[in-house]
């Protein structure tokens, strides 16, 4: 009886360490394929920073550079625009930028860099469910927006509104303002969209 | 005693017999009368393959491509982005291009008859041996168009374009009615390299073609000792838990 | 809470009792050897094979255009994609080598005899299933292998039908139309015929019941009181534990092969697959992957094109006919008398040998005439089992399992 007993035991820690290592096993196995849904290199070295020069982009103009396969807006605002940004936060659910994603140097009223307030550089893709907003930048009815439009960003999908320096308008179905990506000036004119390192 | 051993002489002898088959069977179905040498390489020695990577760049890329390899995978190397941009992309081809080849498939076709094969997984079709030493058999020929015929690949499209660094080989036919199949190539002329830093050179060309053949290789080799190790682990576990289940039974 | 939920399901479906009836309380001979491992892994590897599949799928491109370089991209590019990728090559040359072994024990041990026949019918079904599989699995790599092994082959429809051939290719040559319909057999059609037919074998199994070393029905003998057969033991845990045993005594050799020699010396991937496909050259020599040379070699040693073609295809549909064609009164070797043993001894000795001349070059002298020998001693084994199973001096088969 007390055999049994102690063989009761043992098996007991056979099946406990054969589970552990079966279990290990099936993770070890698992990992690599869901690894390999992962961008692979060649979509890697597709998305690499690229590089523009934004020196043609006139003020109260925007450029669209294609990067990782999305829309990078680059936006030369003119001193009117700036100034009217400052007189947004009542409209805008988060004027500060506290929740979204940009770098740290563009958490400020112009979502820009200090050397480059004018420029407005943004994934044009709406924080709702990922359209892309059609430029509205001009004052008023101008845009057709109605007469108390700032100028900013429309998205047509779902009706989200945006300033010029891609904050979301309260009461919006999107929820944060438009995100910034990591860049950098290489100089005056060249600008590198995807990295964010220190200028040479 | 006696009966055991006059056995083992019987069985000996059989074996000779088959292998002497075995190998007569595989030498005639390659059907190649030269001895390959064994290729000196060393798939983890990094400064031999970054030699390779700009021999590869300096004397095949202007006919061969290897249009399944990016010039990203140089950074492999040990090598930094700016490194390849700035010694081993010798055209205008930017650091995620492909590495297609320069020369136009059909101006290709009009000078050497078939199109230079892409080269980006040859080791595996040829065997690194192979490649090692058909680069060192070339040898001068008035008979053909190009002034070169080859000892491993006969009647080769391709010149020597290595004989500035090798030289120029003669073939020398051997003695007897066979002489041909013994015929051993000399150095004729000598070329900028002598003859050990030649083999030194192929060599290195012939590590890098093998890494871009398979780039995974090593990763492959070194995660399967690791996988070998946990196997042979879970399977004395299995087989203890089985013994344990199986006490029921016997 | 866990039996409250069980109770749930099993008033809805049939849980606890599929589970009593087909594991736990599914009662195999306690004598299984070494043979009766292969099943089992035989369905791993069918499990393996599918998921690496699906995976594959997510960044093959089945265009003549792009298949070989989407090859070397998941080679190459794709995060685990060469583990992936050969993980499926090599697990299309194991499943041969399991399945091979596991009819090998149903030669061994009369595992097709009655009341077996169906389990064997469907198995060799499978068997037929797998090679076609195969078949248009291996042209999707797009290299000169691939393609020149796939049209040698749609040529032997050809000897029998032209219009068939053209219409199995839907163009004039192995082209993109073939890859592209190929794939849609290797990725859908033929894997879902596959699982069924898994599933009917594994039905028609537990059935009868299993067989044995012994090939003695263990059913005969019952414990009176509980009617649980006395040389019965439950699957579970008994043959589950086993077969653990066996899956990492096989994954060692499976991942040893991945990791240290996924060509396998050109035998699971071949030197010329590594070059693309080129319609205008054909490579010197080409043959079939290894699992097919054996009926290869059947079809390159008969001289006359559709002689060749129906032989080859007798060689295989000819099992089917194995539990009619054995008139034997045991069942396993270990009781049969030395005529079955030296016919089937001959018989593996000529199939291996075959196997072997199917990867040679057909010009070597010694090749045909090898080939015809054993081919004549493959067929002499079928066409002669009614006669010497009859004549076939038996030993006396024991009442209960031995060992």
């Amino acid at each position: 009886m007390s055999e049994t007993l102690a063989d009761h035991g043992r098996r007991k820690f056979l099946v406990g360490a054969t589970t552990v290592v079966g279990a290990a096993g099936v993770a070890a196995v698992v990992t690599p394929f869901i690894l390999s849904m992962l961008p692979s290199a060649r979509a890697k070295a597709a998305g690499a920073p690229v590089e523009v020069d934004v020196s043609k982009v006139e003020p109260g103009m925007m450029m669209t550079q294609e990067w990782r396969g999305q829309p990078v807006w680059i936006v030369n605002r003119t001193p009117e625009m700036l100034a009217q940004l400052g007189k947004n936060n009542a409209l805008l659910s988060d004027p500060d930028s506290a929740s979204s994603e940009q770098p740290e140097f563009c958490k400020n009223p112009n979502r820009s860099s200090a050397e480059h307030p004018n420029l407005l550089v943004t994934v044009g893709i709406c924080t709702h469910l990922g359209c892309s907003p059609v430029d509205k930048m001009k004052k008023g009815e101008a845009s057709g927006m109605g007469s108390d439009w700032p100028g900013g960003f429309f998205c047509p999908c779902h009706g989200s509104k945006y300033d010029l320096s891609g904050r979301v308008f309260k009461s919006m179905p999107a929820p944060l303002n438009l995100r910034i990506p990591p860049y950098t000036f290489l100089s005056e004119t060249r600008l590198l969209i995807g990295e964010e390192k220190k200028r040479a | 005693m006696m009966k055991l051993s006059t056995w083992n002489q019987r069985i000996a002898r059989w074996v000779a017999v088959g292998l002497v088959l075995l190998t007569q069977s595989i030498a005639s179905a390659n059907s190649l009368a030269v001895k390959l040498d064994h290729a000196p390489i060393d798939p983890t020695d990094t400064a031999s393959l970054q030699r390779g990577a700009q021999h590869f760049m300096n004397y095949c890329m202007n006919c061969h491509g290897a249009q399944f390899a990016r010039f990203d995978l140089l950074t492999r190397l040990g090598l930094t982005e700016e490194q390849v941009k700035k010694n081993l992309i010798l055209t205008d081809a930017k650091i995620a291009d492909y590495m297609t080849v320069v020369l136009n498939p059909k101006d290709a076709k009009a000078w050497f008859g078939v199109p230079p094969p892409d080269l980006s997984v040859e080791t595996r079709v040829r065997g690194s041996d192979w490649i090692y030493t058909y680069l060192r058999s070339f040898y001068r020929d008035d008979n053909r168009e190009s002034g070169w015929n080859n000892r491993v690949f006969p009647g080769v499209a391709m010149p020597n374009v290595l004989y500035e660094l090798q030289g120029e080989q003669e073939l020398k036919p051997g003695e007897g009615p066979e002489g041909q199949h013994h015929a051993s190539l000399i150095l004729a002329k000598p070329g900028k390299m002598s003859p050990q830093e030649f083999d030194r050179f192929t060599a290195d060309l012939v590590n890098y073609l093998e890494f871009m053949a398979e780039p995974a290789r090593e990763t492959r080799i070194h995660i399967g000792y690791f996988a070998m190790i946990f196997l042979v682990i879970a399977f004395f576990v299995a087989r203890a838990l089985k013994h344990e289940y199986w006490k029921d039974v016997h | 809470m866990m039996t409250r939920l069980l109770g749930w399901v099993d008033e809805r479906f049939p849980l606890t009792s599929v589970w009593k009836e087909h594991l736990a309380e599914y009662y195999a001979p306690k004598n299984f050897n070494f043979w009766y491992y292969f099943g089992s892994l035989a369905m791993l590897v069918l499990v393996i094979q599918i998921v690496t599949g699906i995976f594959l799928t997510m960044n093959y491109k089945p265009d003549a255009r792009f298949a070989f370089a989407s090859v070397e991209y998941i080679m190459r590019d794709v995060d685990y994609g060469w583990l992936i990728r050969y993980m499926h090559s090599t697990g299309a040359s194991m499943f041969f080598v399991v399945v091979y072994l596991h009819m090998m024990r149903g030669l061994l041990y009369g595992s097709y005899q009655k009341p077996r026949e169906l389990i064997w019918l469907l198995g060799m079904a499978i068997y037929l299933c797998l090679m076609a599989e195969a078949f248009f699995g291996y042209l999707l790599p797009w290299g000169q292998m691939s393609y020149w092994g796939a049209q040698v082959i749609v040529s032997l429809v050809d000897a029998i039908s032209p219009p068939v051939a053209l219409w199995v290719r839907g163009d004039y040559v192995i082209a993109d139309a073939t890859l592209n319909r190929f794939f849609a057999f290797h990725v859908i059609a033929l894997p879902l015929i596959l699982v069924i037919l898994v599933f009917l074998h594994i039905v028609a199994l537990h059935q009868v019941g299993s067989n044995n070393p012994d090939g003695i029905e263990i059913k005969k003998h019952k414990d009176p009181t509980t009617g649980i057969p006395l040389d019965g033991i439950p699957f579970h845990p008994y043959y589950s534990v086993k077969d653990i045993v066996g899956v990492v005594g096989f994954l060692i050799v499976y991942f040893g092969i991945i990791f240290f020699s996924p060509e396998m010396g050109g035998y699971f991937l071949e030197e010329n697959n590594f070059i693309p496909a080129d319609p205008l050259k054909t490579p010197p020599h080409i043959s079939p992957v290894w699992y097919f040379t054996p009926f290869y070699a059947i079809l390159r040693a008969i001289p006359q094109k559709q002689v060749g073609v129906i032989a080859m295809g007798l060689a295989v549909v000819i099992f089917f006919l194995l539990p009619w064609l054995d008139r034997g009164i045991v069942k396993s070797v270990r009781y049969r008398g030395s005529l079955y043993k030296t016919a089937l001894g001959l018989f593996v000795v000529a199939f291996l040998i075959l196997g072997y001349m199917g990867t040679q070059d057909p010009n070597l002298w010694y090749v045909n005439p090898v080939s015809r020998i054993c081919a004549l001693v493959y067929f002499g084994f079928f066409f002669l089992m009614p006669i010497f199973t009859r004549m076939d001096k038996t030993k006396p088969v024991p009442d209960r399992v031995t060992g």
